[in-house]
């Protein structure tokens, strides 16, 4: 909707033509190599490589390094590293209930590294790795197979039950597994584009309104303030998102380890 | 949508081959590769390390607060079993003083007792001497007034001329003087 937004006005201003807007909101999030002017291949280094990375580092900062002291009464850093592992952890206790504790790490480790990298993705100059259907796809995937798989083993063909509503009338329950099967495999499409596209369209937005300013002159406060708000306003997306992508990761650990209705 | 109207305004003169960097297919494996390594480390620094510092330091935490609340029961249980002897030995030493000054009184009230009568021996012992001397000073003026008058009475016949019997007169003063004094 957003990014919908960014297209109309970037097309408003390429109609006025050489007026002095010249705004490329897509181009922050093109991915380059960060040591050579090759072609991308799998293992270059690219800015991808560098905001991921740097996700990680601060995974390590604020958990590793910021609970080292291990003090009964937690300092700032510390405080930070317990409020979210207890965070994730009562989300998935609570969601999840007591058997999907056991996959509580492998849920920190998404939820750390997408609200990370959107975090980091706010700075100026940075990257945003989130915005990019690849890297949500992929963990959208790793979730969606993950629960299937996770589903199967434990209930064997009993995981099926997830498709079929014994609570609706039997003539309707075919048609109900239909729909439930499709809604079920539309799950990893609307898990990764949620978040790649909330990401991107507010990166956009940013910097349709940074060209706004470059060309507005004395009026640029304008845009400027707009940009502000925005920022927020994406700070607020950044947490969000990643608590969604957490939490609806969570509901279909339920699925898969209570899949009768 | 938002795909196709980019894709027109940003593939006019671009040298991006597409308007969205984000379906370069060109660059997925790369992203997927570093993003998988990213998790990968992730998962391994969160597992070896993170979580179970974190947990044991909440677990820690738990224990700590668990003890010391249970500490502070038992020592609020020490200081009322210390209340109860405080009072008790509040009360015993009342008890003590209630007894000291009672037999002090008691003390006291005896010794009183025997000196009140003591006193009162001597008060009456002088009071009996006294007594003794004023019968001595009474018979004593008694008899000089006995004396004065007999000899007032002899002086007095002799100045009327009478030829006094000196033991008749003395008789008579005397009956006269005792039935006076009676």
């Amino acid at each position: 909707m957003a990014a919908d937004q960014a297209a109309t006005l970037v097309e408003a201003g390429a109609d006025h033509g050489g007026s002095g807007l010249n705004i490329h909101p897509m181009d922050q999030f093109v991915i380059q190599p960060l040591f050579s002017d090759g072609p991308v291949g799998m293992f270059t280094v690219t800015n991808a490589t560098l905001w991921m990375a740097l996700a990680v580092l601060c995974t390590v900062l604020l958990l590793v390094v910021g609970s080292r002291g291990r003090a009964v009464v937690p300092g700032r850093a510390q405080s930070v590293a317990e409020l979210s592992y207890g965070f994730i952890y009562k989300m998935v206790e609570d969601v999840s209930g007591k058997e999907g504790v056991k996959y509580f790490p492998y849920i920190m480790t998404l939820f750390m590294f997408i609200v990370l990298a959107n975090m980091l993705a706010l700075l100026p100059m940075s990257f945003a790795p989130t915005s990019h259907i690849a890297v949500t796809a992929v963990l959208a995937l790793f979730v969606f197979l993950g629960v299937t798989i996770l589903g199967f083993v434990k209930h064997g063909v009993g995981f099926l039950g997830l498709f079929w509503v014994s609570s609706a009338p039997l003539v309707l329950r075919p048609i109900l597994a239909i729909i439930e099967l499709i809604s079920y495999f539309v799950r990893p499409v609307s898990h990764s584009i949620r978040l790649a596209g909330n990401i991107m369209a507010g990166h956009a937005v940013l910097k349709v309104f940074a060209g706004f300013a470059g060309a507005l002159g004395i009026f640029a406060f304008v845009p400027v303030l707009a940009i502000t708000a925005i920022y927020a306003l994406e700070l607020l997306v950044a947490f969000i998102q990643a608590y969604v992508f957490t939490i609806l990761t969570c509901v279909y650990l339920k699925d898969a380890l209570h899949p009768s209705h | 949508m938002a795909t196709d109207t980019t894709q027109s305004v940003l593939g006019e003169g671009e040298a991006t081959a597409s308007g969205m960097p984000q379906l370069d297919f060109s660059t997925f494996p790369n992203q997927i590769f570093w993003l998988l390594l990213a998790l990968v480390s992730i998962y391994f620094v969160l597992t070896r390390l993170a979580l179970p510092r974190i947990s044991g330091v909440l677990a820690e935490r738990q224990g700590t607060i668990t003890n010391d609340i249970a500490a502070a029961e038992e020592l609020k249980l020490k200081a009322g079993e210390a209340e109860k002897s405080y009072d008790k030995a509040l009360a015993d030493a009342r008890a003590e003083a209630n007894r000291i000054a009672e037999e002090n009184r008691a003390e006291m009230q005896g010794e009183l007792d025997a000196a009140m009568k003591r006193a009162d021996a001597e008060i009456s012992a002088q009071q009996q001497e006294s007594e003794a001397r004023i019968a001595e000073i009474r018979d004593s003026a008694m008899a000089n007034v006995e004396q004065v008058a007999k000899e007032t009475a002899r002086a007095l016949v002799e100045a009327l001329g009478g030829n006094p019997e000196a033991a008749n007169i003395d008789a008579k003063v005397e009956t006269r003087v005792k039935g006076q004094a009676s």
